[in-house]
This record gives structure tokens, sequence and C-alpha cells, in this order.
């Protein structure tokens, strides 16, 4: 992990709304980061935490758990050009049942966010339409084209959260290496999608025994882990700071080790459905196209290194890579088939079915890889259950288990890779912004 | 989903299933040796058709197959559809829906796609290729085709030689010959071979030609040149012909060659190959015939009992 240096330029709107005012009474209240773990009431006056109980609302918070709200520095809100997929409003209402309290949105749109005058009107959008406070990460080159570098320095001024070009990564070793140099003046982050297109090629699944077996084109895992490679000797070399984005193989996260070893400024996220799936699904579903994204979901050994890596830190945080796509878009044969998956509203059920209730991590430990992590690695307000913070948290039951997909999804798509499944320890409250802007339904 | 088994991959069926498709096609080859070729076994049946990729061999077959059935037979070409108006596979499956067929025949340029046709019609779905996936149908006449001419399959050794990437005709087969009971060994260029192969059917894997020498059979696959782009697969067509071309110089005698065509002379097979009577090239187009009616029969012929009164069913009323 980085030192954590805040970023104060980064806007993060939300639409306007009235503040919390309730008391969790009987609640287990639990914020690794700020040492808070104590049995009790969690008072919320006027969106800050804290103050006089009296005359507040009091919900009920016997047997459940109030923690910091989680932070997603991975989704795709598809405003704008897409909103058929998803919009602001829908995206971050998705958020919100999901118990995450800021989202950041990456620049895939039609147009890409590549100026600041499209971030400028992203962010005015969101200030009317988003449900959870929400940031933008504009692209790293014009139109995600890889050839020249959007105008970071405005953009930083602009308010953005940091720079991508997502599933478009630069290919260009020397425009990277500009990128990296001129961090210094504009001081964002990249976050980087890594993926070496000339090795990925046709493939649209892991090369494995799966895709050698049904015969679909593999992407290799080292295409995943050249780039890495790549990206960290560069920012080794000029000094700066990168982010790699969900990370699929076990190639890729020994290279994350080594850098981390010999001092590179990297952190790195992995996915709820790379942490809890592997491209066996994709054999054996009738309908496998629910299960593709980029990266793959890849070997069982894989998925064991990630979930290792998370655990030992190599892996900083988890983000869902949130990718709303239209039903109509799926029911294409599997190469036809878009690549994305949605899973805000699963994340924190996921993982905590796979990590706590499957022993691998405790509950603190989850709060601090989706919350603190993700908010420091960018520098983003750390939600926090300290008295006097403004209220971004999120109330879950740790006992309550939901099939996927049985519930409506508050987001405008349904591809789920994780539908069908029982997930334990789910959502039931969330106030992000000072706001309450999530009860579930019994 | 479909309430008629389908045939989508070679793993649809078990050693039990291949054997009764196997017999039947040898009735059907009796019936073909008769003046009239033709049996009224599914009249009243309706067959689609469905091809969306080129194919010269598989698609002839399949209509003559249904027809020589005296089934109604429709075929549909990827050029002048619907789909070419940006209908999707979906719509049109639905759309072809409204006329009941029995069964749709799919060949596809896409690995799934007769997973995508199985979601949307209740008819039986037989899968006459789909992109680099399966091509279950020209397994089974290899197998029918080897026990013809030469042995039973159990103990046989068959090598695979060359462009297993981009082959469902070797996906399918491997398995085929694989659950039958033979060995199978691949020989081809590295870069012609998924990273994995070995692991997931369950074979040998080679990049030296030599090892063809202990095989029985020698399966020649054609150089998919059409699905290799600009890929750079091998260094050249010539060099691989001179590292992996099947010819008289690398077999010994005994050993039968197979191919599946159409072929590219004097690249992945010399001329005189082709031409040598020895080869089984010709028995299996011969038996793709026999062999597709035997599995149409054989998935309609399950569902005699939801269909009752339906003359003519019963192979023997030929």
């Amino acid at each position: 992990m980085s030192i954590y240096v805040p970023n104060s330029r980064v806007r993060l709107p939300q639409r306007p709304g009235t503040l919390a005012n309730v008391v969790i009474r009987g609640a287990r209240i639990l914020d690794p980061a700020a040492g808070i773990d104590r049995e009790g009431d969690l008072i919320v006056r006027d969106g800050v935490i804290g103050g006089d109980p009296d005359g507040l609302e009091v919900v009920d918070g016997t047997g459940l758990n109030v923690i910091p709200g989680l932070v997603d520095v991975h989704v795709h809100l598809r405003t704008p050009g897409k909103e058929h997929a998803e919009d602001i409003a829908t995206g971050t209402a998705s958020a919100a049942a999901g118990g995450v309290v800021t989202v950041l949105a990456m620049p895939n749109t039609q147009p890409p966010t590549d100026s600041p005058s499209i971030l400028g009107s992203l962010l005015d959008r969101a200030a009317r339409e988003a449900v959870v406070p929400t940031g933008f990460i504009p692209a790293i080159t014009v139109g995600q084209m890889g050839d020249q570098l959007t105008e970071h320095g405005d953009l930083a001024e602009a308010g953005a959260a940091a720079l991508s070009d997502d599933g478009v990564p630069v290919a260009n070793a020397s425009v990277m290496r500009r990128a990296l140099q001129y961090q210094k003046a504009a001081d964002l982050l990249f976050t980087l999608h890594e993926e070496d297109m000339s090795l990925s090629g046709t493939g649209v699944m892991h090369e494995g025994v799966i895709s050698a077996r049904i015969g679909l084109a593999g992407i290799p895992s080292v295409s995943e882990a050249v780039q890495v490679a790549r990206d960290c000797s560069l920012a080794a070399y000029e000094g700066a700071r990168i982010h790699i984005c969900h990370v699929s193989a076990r190639e890729t996260v020994e290279e994350i080790r080594l850098a981390k070893a010999r001092g590179v400024s990297v952190t790195a996220e992995v996915t709820p459905h790379h942490l809890l799936l592997t491209d066996q699904v994709v054999g054996d579903d009738p309908d496998p196209a629910k299960f593709k994204m980029n990266p793959p979901l890849r070997g069982s050994d894989d998925r064991e290194a990630l979930i290792e890596a998370l655990i030992d830190g190599t892996l900083d945080c988890i983000a869902t890579d949130h990718a709303p796509h239209p039903a109509d878009e799926k029911e294409n044969p599997f190469a036809a088939a878009p690549f994305g998956v949605i899973g805000l509203e699963t994340a924190f059920a996921a993982c905590h079915t796979e990590l706590v209730v499957g022993g691998r991590m405790d509950l603190a430990d989850l709060v601090l890889r989706m919350s603190t992590n993700p908010a420091r690695i960018f520098g983003l307000p750390v939600p926090t259950l300290a008295e006097g913070a403004r209220a971004d948290l999120a109330v879950v039951d740790l006992a309550a288990t939901d099939v996927v997909g049985e519930r409506p999804y508050a987001s405008k798509s349904t591809n789920a890779a994780f539908v069908g499944m029982q997930l334990t320890g789910q959502v039931v409250m969330t106030l992000a912004g000072g706001q309450d802007v999530y009860r579930r339904n019994a | 989903m479909s309430a008629r088994s389908s045939l989508i991959r070679v793993g649809d069926l078990d050693v039990d299933g291949i054997g009764r498709i196997l017999g039947t096609a040898e009735r059907f080859g009796e019936v073909m040796e008769r003046d009239i070729k033709k049996v009224p076994t599914l009249r009243g049946r309706t067959v689609i058709n469905l091809f969306l990729e080129p194919s010269t061999r598989t698609s002839t077959s399949f209509e003559l197959a249904a027809k020589r059935l005296s089934a109604d037979v429709v075929s549909i070409r990827g050029a002048g559809t619907s789909m070419d108006k940006g209908e999707t596979l979906k719509d049109t499956i639905r759309t072809l829906e409204a006329y009941d067929p029995d069964v749709f025949v799919v060949r596809h340029p896409q690995v799934g796609a007769c997973d995508v046709v199985a979601r949307h019609t209740s008819a039986a779905v037989v899968n006459a290729g789909d992109g680099t996936g399966e091509h279950p149908t020209q397994a089974l006449l290899d197998l029918y085709t080897v026990q013809r001419e030469i042995a039973p399959i159990e103990g046989l050794h068959v090598a695979f030689v060359g462009d297993v990437l981009h082959s469902r005709v070797a996906r399918s087969g491997i398995s085929a010959f694989r659950m039958m009971g033979a060995k199978v060994t691949v020989v081809a260029p590295p870069t012609l071979v998924p990273r994995y192969l070995g692991e997931a059917l369950g074979t040998e894997v080679s990049a030296d030609i030599r090892d063809i020498a202990d095989a029985d059979v020698v399966y020649v696959l054609r150089m998919q040149l059409e699905r290799m782009g600009t890929g750079g697969f091998v260094p050249s067509l010539e060099e691989y012909a001179r590292m992996y071309q099947v010819n008289h110089s690398r077999l010994r005698t005994g050993q039968r060659v197979m191919h599946a065509g159409p072929v590219n002379r004097g690249f992945e097979i010399s001329g005189k190959v082709v031409d040598d009577p020895s080869t089984l090239i010709e028995a299996q187009a011969g038996n793709g015939l026999v062999v597709r009616m035997a599995v149409l029969y054989d998935m309609l012929s399950e569902s005699q009992t939801a269909a009752p009164g339906v003359p003519g069913v019963k192979l023997e009323a030929a």
C-alpha cells in the first residue's frame, strides 16, 4: 500500500437529498482502520456520526454489523452513449443497494470521457442524479486511441479521480512512459487494465484446458502479466504511481509481488468474480455468455493465487468492474457476446461468502479491502465510523442469504455472473454522503 | 430448452449411443444399395438446414439424408437470409420455429451457436460445424469409415496431423476416437496446437512428423488459412509442407490416410496420397450420407412415443 495522500481536487458529486437522522440500536460497530469494534448504538444526526439520539428514528440493529461503506474504484456507468445499459442514476442506485458509498466510473463511453468539458458535464449530471458520491476517471489518451495524451493537468483541475484507457490499454510503451513522466505535473493516479492485445488476439476466454476442449480462442495469462511487467518497469524508472485493475492470473500476481518487493509504487485490485469463479463454469453452463468478461475467469490455480495475494496484501483491494450490458447482446453465441458482468449489488455478499464464511479472512480484513484501502489508494475520503465523520456506512446482516437474481436488480442490466448462487451476508441499509440512500425491503 | 436430445458435441453421446448410430448407418448402407434409395421413415417430419458458413459436403449430405428419409427439408444459406438484415440468431430461430420443425441442422461460424439455437427451439439441434468448436457428425462418419474399412476402433492408434488449433474436425474426432478406445497422437507445429490440448482431450502431442510412424490411421487436417488471419502461425506453407506434409516418404505400408476435405493438394497432403486408392478420403465423403441419415433417425425415433401414429417411423417398414 502506498502512503495515503488525499487528492484535494477530486470531485465526488452526489444529488441533493435529505440528511440521515437515525439511531442503529444494539449493533456491532466495526471500523478496523479507526480501531473501532464495539457493541452498541450508532447515532447519525444530520448526516454526521454522533450527537444527540433524541427524536431520531430507531432501527433495531440486533444481530447486524455496521461497517464503513464500500468504495468501488472500477465501475462502468455507461453514460454518455450507452444509457440503455445503465445511467448515472441506476448505476449509483445499484451501488447504494450493495453498500457502496463511492464509485469511480471508467471512461469507455461514447464518446470517451477524454476532455475537461465532457468530464465537466458528467460531474454536473452526477450532481443532479448520483445516489452516492460519484467520481470519474477520464482517458489517458484522446479517444482511448493510445497516441495523444489527454489534458491531464486540466482534467486534474476539473476534478478527475484518476486516469485510465480502461479496456483499450496503452499499447505504445513510449506513450505510456510519457504519461508516467507527466504524472509529476498533473498528479493523477493511472489505473491500468493490463493486456497485451497482440497476445490476446481474438481470444474470448481463458486459455486453458476448457478453451482447448471447447474450441474457443484463448486469452493467455501472460497477455496480462507481460503488460504489468512492462508498466511496473516504466513506473519504477519514472518514479510514478500506478494501480493495476482486476488482476486475474497467477503470473500477474507474481509480477506485482516482485515489483512491490523492489519498491515500485504499484497497487492492485481484484474482482469478486475472479475470486469466486473459474473457467470451469464456461465449459459447464449451457448459457456461458453470462461468464464472459475481460480479463476472463481463469483456472482454479489462478483463483487460489488471487485469494492468497489478497490475504497477504500483494493485491490491495476489491473492485467490481461493474459492466452492464443489455440482455439482448448477451444472447449471442459466446464469441459475439460482449465482455462484462454487473457486480455492485452482490460484491459484499460474494466476498463475504467466499472469504469470511469460507474462513480465509475475518470481516475486518474484508472491510479494509473493500472500503479503506481503495479509498486510500485513490486519495478519496476514507469512510469511517469515527465521531464527527460524515455518514458513509453500510449495515449488513451476515446471516441473511439470498439467491442472486431473485430480487430485482437496481441496475438497469441483469448480466450477473453470480445469478442463481446463494450468497450470505446482505446489505440492509446504506448511508452515503450523509444521506439515507438504501433500505432493503424484507 | 430443446425437448428432444440434440447432438451439439461428441460428449452428448456415450459409447452405446455411438454404437447404436453406427449400427443404424450400417443398415441404411444396405438400403442405399437398392434400386429405390428412399425410405418413408421420417415422412411428415420437418428438417431445417441452417448453413451460415460455407459448406459443400456437409450441407449436401444432410439435405440428401433428410430427403432419403422422406422428411420435408428446407435448406437456408447464409447469404440472402434475414440475418443479412441484422436479425439475430435468436430471432431467426424463433421465426423458423413457427413452422414447427423437428430438427435444426446448424452450421455457424461461431463456437456455441448451436447452444443458442437449442435455447430457443423445442426441435432437436444437430451441430453441422460451429466455428472452431465441434463437428460431431464428421467424427461419427470417421468412426464409421474406420470401423468398416479397417477394424474395430478399440486399440487402434490414430495420429491427427496439422492445424489442430482451428479444427473442429480434430476436436470432435479426437474425443470420439478416444471415447471408442483408440490411442490418439497429435502431430503439429507447436503454434497450431491449443496449449492445453493434451490435458483437455487425453492425447500425446508431438512436433515431430516421424511420430506418425506407429499410427494405424493418419488423419490429415486442412491448413485453415481462412481462420489464420495475419497471425503467421507457420513461417510459410512451403516450410510447413517440407516439415509436416503427409506423403509417401513418411508413410509405411498399411497405414491408412484420412482427410475430411476439402484438401489443399501439395500442402498438408501430397497429391499422390490423395489419389492413392488405399486412402479413406473418398470413403469418408461417401459415408457422410448414411451416417447423417442414422443421426436424424436416431434423434427422431426417440420421440416416437411422443408422436404416436406417425406412419413409417420404424426402419423395418422400409
